[in-house]
């Protein structure tokens, strides 16, 4: 089934790292927690050569050619499913999408069960979202091939802080600041911090890398215990801006604006909202980022979004693709034995 | 099936109250017909000798979800109050009558009668029939009973019956459909939460209703500091207020769910570290009266699920007595004090007339080597489901002997 290609191996930079599979010693990618420093690196220096090949006319690679990629997701999706179905078919791979909504999960096949089926299927690997916490793993658990989290409940959405890190250090590259990490940035997390898998996972990579994090949220909707974790939590937007080298704003979900945890998308935005004014606090040039998809006027104005020399979404969106590229390559090497990994 | 002649176990060290004597055990009829020091063995009697071993009153076990005879044998478990949560709830006279009788002869349940209809919180159900059915108590089930004004009413009702209300302690409005504890693992996993404090909300509460009523008042697990300090003024101002406790309460922390193990998935769901510490303050100082196993033995169909989607609790009925002697081994209680707590307390919150080692009661007697090293290994296990945290962890003491009545049945 599987094609060894040693025409290209995969080497983008040498030296810096652990031989082999040492550079990335998992075979599943369910969190940023399971990650050491110099594997998150990795991955991020492995997806250079696909920004640099994505952003050719011919965007193709047979790196996975034979390959099977399932992208089982059982919450809706159109941005995560998009950038990891465009990454497994610009390597190659054979990519299908299993939407919950097709799938019997709505006629009341356990998870595991679903997980056996796909099994069966003998893919190469399944990406998956799922709205439960601890999804993931349950999967990772009972398949032979590698998982990748596409996003499982509140817990993680490592891909996310993987292609936001790239973003940055693109960002930083780009106005001559590039430096081995993030050491010395303060960055401030605004929004549902409760909820969000992004701001967990975006937290542990952004310490990983060595900068220091701030969450930002009103009370109801910032979870216990973050500082344990070593982030510095604010209520107050404007304290947290102080002094910030990036602000990461998160989509506030409708449910949540509805009276239960704040009072109105009006008021969350005269609080929390990213206006130009408000940016002033923030350190000269600090850079916006927004996981997407954007409320506009609610968590962030318009013209914040698309400041051209500040705001860096649509930077991440490209990351993105390159960032599942390098995670689909590095977790698919033993399989297709790479030198080194199997 | 009665007892056909006397038994008489000798050389053991009997568990009494408040204190270990060495001596023997005569059984008669499915009773206890004489302890102490000098009771010898009658012509015609069968003798056991126990060779020093613990000789103690068989375990009561108080709020259990499953009957599970092999597990309860297994763990030295005589008696099982069983909660209303079955399939149908017991909410209804008739349905208590058949529990009641279901285990006998070796094992004897005692139905805890739903406090309302179908265990929804609205109405009241038929108490006093279910009592005259068998009912041994009154519990809430697993949710607490979020409307003031009908749980005091069932408390008075309960007050009149002379029949404890067995209650969970956990206001519904904080807790939702929480699946841990908030605090940093909670937020570390991304699980829904709720602040341990929705135990003390739920506690005071009840507490106040209770002695406005009159009534007697049974936690069955408290695990908060918070929540143990509010029994603890409680029980010193004289309301007739008792909690009990799970080994997994003041065995494991939130720590243990770590990587979405379910089978630390727990209501109340496990607490911070500092909250174990004060479960073991609670129970060396009497503010706990009552260990439980709980006994919620789960398959894998609700348990093999994200944790958030799992059930709750754990097949606690094998690992009860080993779990409670650790707390003997530490120097938390004494022996003695190991078998207030797991039999003749709540023996007493039943009014059954067992769960202590004295002449005239039930002969519901368990022999115990409390060294005997073992491992908990849920492949092994008795219970018709292996869901312990506990698997694979070494555990001393384990049941050589338990008799039910004057009957050995292991």
């Amino acid at each position: 089934m599987t094609s060894t290609d040693n025409s290209s191996p995969p080497t983008a930079s040498s030296g810096r790292f652990p031989a082999g599979r040492l550079a990335f010693a998992h075979r599943d990618l369910t969190g940023i927690g399971q990650l050491e420093r110099h594997e998150i690196l990795y991955l991020l220096d492995q997806a250079e050569q696909w920004v640099k090949l994505n952003r050719k006319s011919s965007k193709h690679t047979d790196l996975l050619s034979g390959l099977t990629i399932i992208n089982a997701f059982f919450e809706n999706s159109t941005r995560t499913l998009l950038s990891f179905e465009i990454a497994g078919k610009r390597l190659g791979a054979d990519v299908v999408n299993m939407h919950a909504a097709q799938s019997s999960v709505k006629k009341g096949e356990t998870l595991i069960d679903t997980a056996i089926t796909l099994n069966a299927m003998r893919p190469d690997a399944i990406v998956i979202r799922h709205g439960s916490s601890g999804a993931t793993q349950l999967i990772a658990d009972k398949v032979d091939c590698p998982v990748l989290n596409a996003g499982d409940g509140s817990h993680e959405h490592p891909t996310q802080a993987l292609l936001d890190a790239l973003a940055l250090r693109h960002a930083l590259q780009l106005r001559g600041e590039s430096a081995e990490d993030f050491t010395g940035l303060n960055v401030v997390i605004c929004g549902d911090i409760l909820h969000s898998r992004v701001a967990r996972s975006n937290l542990l990579c952004l310490q990983a890398l060595g900068a220091s994090v701030r969450l930002c949220a009103p009370p109801a909707l910032m979870p216990d215990g973050v500082e344990a974790i070593g982030a510095q939590p604010f209520t107050s937007f404007d304290a947290a801006l102080a002094g910030a080298d990036v602000v990461m704003m998160l989509r506030l979900q409708t449910e949540r604006m509805a009276g239960q945890f704040i009072p109105s998308a009006r008021e969350y935005h005269h609080l929390y909202g990213l206006t130009q004014e408000r940016l002033s606090n923030a350190a000269p040039d600090a850079l916006v980022m927004h996981p997407g998809p954007m409320n506009r006027g609610v968590e962030i104005d318009s013209e914040v979004a698309d400041m051209l020399d500040r705001s860096i979404i649509t930077q991440q969106v490209e990351m993105g693709v390159a960032i599942r590229m390098a995670c689909l390559d590095v977790l698919t090497r033993s399989a297709r034995g790479v030198e080194g990994w199997a | 099936m009665k007892q056909a002649r006397p038994i008489t176990i000798t050389g053991g060290q009997l568990v009494t109250t408040g204190a270990m004597i060495t001596g023997a055990v005569r059984m008669v009829d499915g009773l206890i017909a004489e302890l102490g020091k000098d009771v010898a063995a009658q012509d015609g009697d069968t003798i056991v000798d126990v060779k020093g071993r613990i000789v103690a009153p068989g375990l009561v076990d108080l709020g259990v979800f499953s009957i599970d005879k092999p597990a309860f044998h297994f763990g030295g478990i005589t008696r099982a109050a069983l909660m209303p949560d079955q399939s149908p709830p017991l909410d209804y006279p008739s349905r208590v009558n058949y529990i009641a009788k279901s285990g006998k002869p070796d094992l004897w349940v005692h139905p805890l009668a739903a406090a309302t209809r179908s265990l929804e919180g609205n109405e009241l159900a038929e108490i006093a029939l279910m009592r005259e059915a068998g009912a041994r108590g009154i519990a809430t089930g697993r949710r607490w009973i979020a409307n003031s004004g009908l749980m005091l009413r069932l408390l008075q009702y309960a007050a009149m019956l002379d029949l404890v209300v067995v209650t969970h302690a956990e206001d519904d409005a904080l807790t939702g459909e929480a699946a841990a504890t908030a605090g940093e693992m909670a937020t570390r996993l991304g699980l829904p939460s709720a602040p341990a404090e929705a135990e003390a909300l739920a506690i005071a509460r009840d507490i106040t209703l209770a002695e406005m009523a009159g009534a007697r008042l049974h936690f069955r697990q408290v695990t908060t500091k918070a929540g143990f300090d509010l029994v603890r003024a409680a029980k010193s101002r004289g309301v007739s207020v008792t909690c009990g406790i799970t080994p997994a309460h003041f065995m494991l922390s939130d720590l243990a769910t770590a990587e979405f193990r379910t089978f630390a998935r727990f209501s109340p769901s496990l607490r911070s570290e500092a909250e174990r510490q004060a479960a073991l303050a609670a129970i060396g100082d009497g503010t706990v009266d009552v260990i439980a196993s709980g006994h919620d033995p789960r398959g894998a169909e609700d348990k093999r699920l994200p944790f958030a989607d799992a059930e709750a609790g754990m097949a606690g009925a094998e690992t009860l007595l080993a779990m409670t002697l650790t707390l003997v081994r530490d120097g938390v209680i004494d022996m003695a004090r190991a078998f207030e707590l797991l039999a003749s307390n709540p023996a007493r919150l039943l009014n059954v007339s067992a769960g202590r080692l004295e002449v005239g009661l039930e002969a519901d007697i368990a022999v115990i080597d409390p060294d005997a090293p073992w491992i908990i290994d849920r492949r092994k296990m008795e219970a018709t489901a292996d869901n312990t945290p506990f698997d694979r962890q070494g555990a001393q003491g384990r049941v050589l002997k338990l008799v039910k009545g004057g009957i050995e049945v292991v």
